[in-house]
Parts: C-alpha cells; sequence; structure tokens
C-alpha cells in the first residue's frame, strides 16, 4: 500500500499558481497556509491581499479574503480586525506595495500594535510592472527604471523594513528569513508560525520580511537568481530576529 | 424621544449610532472634526470602536476592511480628505460594500479656506473616483435631516450594497438647531458575502479584480441595473409653493434655506416664485424637478459653487425653459436678498 508523505495543505485551494518558474512566492504561500492549518485557524482567518504578484493570492488561500489596494493592506487588516477581534487577520505584501506607496499604512499599523500579522516579500524589484526599482533594490542593480544601475545620488538609498519597524514600540515581532534552501525554507516557517502566535495570543503587530527571488525581473535562472540573492541581498539584508517584545520572550 | 438641541455634526454623529453603526474611522479636519470628537466619547460608550487614522487614504481603506465583515461602519471628512479617498472609494464601490460617507463641504479648490461650501457637487455626484460607478448622494438641509438622511444613508447603504454619501457642508455641519431621532430603525439585512472567517460555510472573497473584459463588462453591468433601480426608486425632492410658480428657484443643502427665504419674500412681494429642493442629489429626482418647474418661465439655480447642479437641472427640464446659474464660490454665502435680486430679474411684469 503507498502512502502519503506530502499533500496539498487544506488553507491552499486547488488553484495552481500562476507564479513564474524559480519565484519564492509559492513557497512562501505555501508555508504560511501550512502554519494557518497547523495553528487550526483556517476557519477563523481573513487574509488581505495585496497589489504585485501576488494580487490572486485570495485565489490561493483557502480562507475568507480581500483584496485591498496598492499598499492599504494593513489600513484594511485593521478594518477587520477592529470588528472582528477574534479573527486571525493576514495580509500578504511586496516590497513596492508595503515600503514605497503603502509606507505610511506600514508605519502605522505596527506603531498602534495593531494585531495582525504582515507576510512581506522582498524581492528587491517591482515585479507585477514589469521590473521597476523598488525601495529595496540595491545600488548598483539594474532595473526597468535604473537602466544603469540605482545610484544612491539619483535614487537613495534601499530601506531595510525589519530594522526601521522593529524601532516602534507596538511592534512585537519582526524577523527577516529567506527561502533559498530548505534550512531557510524551515527557518522561515518557524518565523512565520512565531508570528500568527504573537496575533494569537494578543501580543501586538508581527511581521516576517522573507526574502525571495525573481528569476523573470532579474534575468537570471532560477539557479543564479539564489546564487545572486546570496551574494547581493544578504549582506544588506541580515537575517534573524530583529524585534520580539518581553511578552513573546 | 424627547427633542434635543444639537449642532450638525453631533447630530449626525449620534444618528450614526442611532443606526446601529459602531466602527469609525477618520481624520480630523475643519469643519467636520466635531464628528470624530463627539464619536471617540461615545462610540466605546456603546461598545464601538473609534480609530483616528493616520490619513484619509488609511481612513477608507479601514472602512473597507470593516464594511466587508458586514458591519455598518462610516467615515467623515471634508473636501480635500475626500479627495484622498478616492481610490478606496471605488474599490468600495466595485466591491458592492455598504458604508456611509460624509463630506462636510468647505471652500475649495486646493486648501481653499474652512468656510462653508458646496464645490464638491460634482465630485460627490458625477466624479468620486475612478470607473464607471455612482455613490448614492443625499443633501441635508438642517440638523434634523443630517440625523435623518444619515440614518437613511444606512439603509440605502444595505439595501444597494454601495457607499452612500452624506453632502453637508459648514453651515450644517456647526448650527444648532432642536433635533429628534426617530423611535424605528430597520433591521440591517443578513450580508452571507461577509468575510468573518469562513466557518460552517464556503469561503467568502471580496474583490474588485476581473482581468477578463467580459467578466468586467458583467460587473459593471450588474452595478448599472442597482443604479437603475436605485434611480427608479429613491428619488426625493422637496418642492414648496411650486404649484403656481413663475419663477423657480432651485438649491439644494444649506442654499436651499437661503433660496427659501428668498421665495417667501418674492411671494410676499407678489411675485409667483417657488423653491425646489432636490435631496437625493444622485439619484436626481429628474421628475419631481420637472413637475416643480411644469408653470415656470424661468428657473434659477442657486449654489455655493460655480454652478454645478445647474446641469442636472436643465438635463431634468430638458432645456424646455431658460435655466440661469447663480452661485458664490470661495466659501462665500449668497443672501436672500442677492438671490431675491435675481428673481426680479427674470420676473417680466405683464405688459411690459
Ligand atoms: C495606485 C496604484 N499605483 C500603481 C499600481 C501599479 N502596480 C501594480 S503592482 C506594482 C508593484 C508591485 O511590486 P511589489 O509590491 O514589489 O510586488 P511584486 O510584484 O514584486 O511581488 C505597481 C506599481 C497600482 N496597481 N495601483
Amino acid at each position: 500500500m503507498s502512502k502519503v508523505i506530502a499533500s496539498r495543505t487544506a488553507a491552499l485551494t486547488e488553484t495552481p499558481f500562476h507564479y513564474c518558474p524559480g519565484c519564492a512566492h509559492g513557497i512562501i504561500h505555501r508555508l504560511t497556509a501550512e502554519v494557518i492549518d497547523e495553528l487550526g485557524l483556517q476557519e477563523k482567518t481573513v487574509g488581505v491581499a495585496s497589489v504585485g504578484c501576488s494580487v490572486f493570492a485570495y485565489d490561493y488561500f483557502n480562507v475568507d479574503m480581500l483584496q485591498a489596494a496598492h499598499g492599504r493592506a494593513p489600513a484594511v487588516a485593521t478594518g477587520v480586525k477592529r470588528v472582528l477581534p477574534e479573527a486571525t487577520v493576514f495580509t500578504y505584501q511586496g516590497d513596492g506595495d508595503l515600503a514605497a506607496i503603502g509606507t505610511a499604512e506600514i508605519v502605522h499599523a505596527a506603531g498602534r500594535g495593531e494585531k495582525i500579522t504582515v507576510i512581506f516579500v522582498n524581492n528587491a524589484n517591482y515585479g507585477m510592472t514589469g521590473g521597476q526599482q523598488a525601495p529595496t533594490t540595491l545600488l548598483g542593480q539594474v532595473t526597468k527604471t535604473t537602466p544603469n544601475g540605482r545610484t544612491s545620488e539619483a535614487n537613495g538609498y534601499p530601506i531595510r523594513v525589519c530594522e526601521l519597524l522593529s524601532t516602534l514600540t507596538g511592534a512585537a515581532y519582526i524577523a527577516r528569513t529567506a527561502v533559498f534552501d530548505p534550512a531557510h525554507v524551515t527557518q522561515t516557517k518557524k518565523a512565520i508560525r512565531k508570528a500568527f502566535e504573537v496575533q494569537e495570543k494578543g501580543l501586538g503587530f508581527s511581521l516576517v520580511e522573507v526574502l525571495g527571488n525573481c528569476p523573470t525581473n532579474w534575468h537570471l535562472s532560477p539557479g543564479d537568481s539564489v546564487k545572486w540573492l546570496k551574494e547581493n541581498m544578504l549582506p544588506y539584508y541580515p537575517l534573524g530576529e530583529f524585534k520580539v517584545s518581553e511578552e513573546v520572550e | 424621544m424627547a427633542k434635543l438641541l444639537m449642532e450638525g455634526n453631533q447630530a449626525l454623529a449620534e444618528a450614526a449610532i442611532h443606526a446601529g453603526c459602531r466602527y469609525f474611522f477618520g481624520y480630523p479636519i475643519t469643519p467636520q472634526s466635531e464628528i470624530p470628537e463627539y464619536l471617540s466619547r461615545r462610540l466605546p460608550q456603546v461598545g464601538g470602536v473609534y480609530l483616528q487614522a493616520e490619513s484619509e487614504v488609511s481612513a477608507i481603506n479601514m472602512v473597507f476592511g470593516a464594511a466587508g465583515t458586514g458591519a455598518r461602519v462610516f467615515t467623515a471628512s471634508s473636501s480635500p480628505g475626500i479627495s484622498l479617498m478616492s481610490e478606496g472609494i471605488s474599490y468600495i464601490a466595485a466591491c458592492e460594500l455598504p458604508c456611509v460617507l460624509v463630506n462636510v463641504q468647505r471652500g475649495g479648490p486646493g486648501l481653499g479656506n474652512i468656510a462653508p461650501s458646496q464645490a464638491d457637487y460634482n465630485q460627490a455626484t458625477k466624479g468620486i473616483g475612478h470607473g464607471d460607478f455612482h455613490l448614492l448622494v443625499l443633501a441635508p438641509n438642517s440638523v434634523q435631516e443630517m440625523a435623518d438622511l444619515t440614518i437613511w444613508a444606512f439603509d440605502l447603504a444595505d439595501k444597494y450594497r454601495n457607499p452612500v454619501m452624506v453632502l453637508s457642508d459648514g453651515i450644517l455641519g456647526q448650527m444648532m438647531e432642536p433635533v429628534e431621532f426617530s423611535e424605528e430603525i430597520p433591521e440591517p439585512p443578513e450580508k452571507p458575502w461577509a468575510v468573518t472567517g469562513a466557518s460552517g460555510r464556503k469561503r467568502n472573497i471580496i474583490n474588485s479584480l476581473h482581468i477578463a473584459p467580459e467578466v468586467l463588462e458583467a460587473r459593471n453591468l450588474k452595478l448599472q441595473a442597482k443604479y437603475a433601480a436605485a434611480k427608479e426608486n429613491e428619488c426625493r425632492c422637496e418642492n414648496y409653493l411650486t404649484e403656481d410658480a413663475e419663477l423657480v428657484v432651485a438649491a439644494f443643502g444649506s442654499c436651499a434655506r437661503i433660496a427659501k427665504a428668498a421665495v417667501e419674500e418674492a411671494r410676499s412681494q407678489g411675485i409667483k416664485a417657488g423653491l425646489c429642493r432636490p435631496i437625493t442629489v444622485w439619484p436626481f429626482p429628474e421628475a419631481a424637478v420637472a413637475e416643480a418647474c411644469k408653470n415656470a418661465r424661468a428657473c434659477i439655480v442657486t449654489e455655493m459653487n460655480e454652478g454645478q447642479m445647474v446641469y442636472d437641472i436643465r438635463l431634468a427640464l430638458k432645456d424646455r425653459i431658460p435655466v440661469h446659474s447663480f452661485g458664490k464660490m470661495g466659501g462665500v454665502i449668497p443672501t436672500p436678498n442677492q438671490i431675491l435680486d435675481e428673481i426680479k430679474k427674470l420676473e417680466v411684469k405683464p405688459g411690459v
């Protein structure tokens, strides 16, 4: 008799992902869904999709979903959570969505200690619109709108979201992880689980930034994109827990 | 219930609570700040939530989230703040979420001033955001109507699953009058579409993205059918002394109070004047406007703007009679005498 050793997690629908080969979004969706399942939250979760490559997240997460305007997911999640304090509310956002157009929303949701969980995917560019510069684009990185590479004179410096948000008292748990190998996938899942547990315990705002590769817009093979991420993103965006409030400890 | 002496903004805020609304998200701006100030005290007393957002952009998106759970929710702002909410309002309409929006209008454009104005009429009735959609827009002209129309706004929002705006202004917001709250509040309908956590039912999705043009067209047609039903069923207009009126003054909101004084003075001087006051400015009460002007030789539309409603009046009257516009801009309030002068200009004496 054959034995099932891996299956779809219940908090993901049967809809096949539309993501490009090698893109990190699929793995991060899966990890988020597994955590929702393992913590038994599926029937009380409301997810908020953002605008970016993950805009169709409402097709994939098998929970009640809203699709928010570009950058506004933390405000939408706040509206949901304030009406339904018992619900589990999460947003899923890219780096353009969260760190450019939605900067005010994320900073103030964290500042208020809004009891929501944010899954934040940093792929150092605007994937959905074809690979333009994001606030997280590295110095020297070539994008569609930094054709000669980002320069500090012309485009300023990349923003480190975890470091910024971890200065806020309302933030209870802030971590940065990656998913480029099995060990890091496991670490990411642990961080996501912790972030949801922080919410369930009512301890405050939680966010996990996951470094993601974007082979299509980086114009690299999936393998090379992993190499590029390790060599270029890791030095500027170190992994780790940036804020673990006393209550969370 | 006993009559209470209240400021318009406070009456509106209390009416929202009376209508069963327990959630408010907003940002301070004059001349509407009495609404959040009042609610920051009142909502916690009734188990509700008052939250001051970081901007009007965030406020409207918090409203989007709260409305998505099926709760009665509202926000209030004044002109520049409403402009900031534009994108969010479009999403709310696209997702068919019921909520109430209040614009206590001030002088514009730009930062303008904090004097009363009606310059956002076009924005409210025709251009509140991108895409083919409409708000239902109610224009009160007394403190009592600030309360009554707010309660009605919540019912309409639920009935049509559409945002409804109360289009007020600085005069109505800040003046005091006696107000009475109706005893009967209809129960809000069931909201099986709400996102509350999919327990014991299929999951719900609130979304305005429809990649296939045919699908998005079908969504649009559904919205349009809803607006057609609202046009059919919800138009309201107050016609005063219009039965035999030869000159009809059309005005909405606070400006209609001034116009009414001018009409009464004209009558006392033997001029057959009447007042037509649209209460729903979207849908626009075309039939009632035509009825008001059935015996009229001319119509004067007085507004605290460059002349915006005048085009809706002309359409309602199919340009059958001359329609004149008398507008005051920048927060300047017309006086009854100025309107009376306009009436007199048009009055042609028999045999002359
Ligand atoms: C108000 C508004 N401005 C711009 C856009 C266009 N837009 C869609 S997605 C996107 C960038 C998304 O990038 P990111 O958040 O980094 O997510 P990714 O696609 O890389 O996953 C932009 C600019 C929009 N939809 N709405």
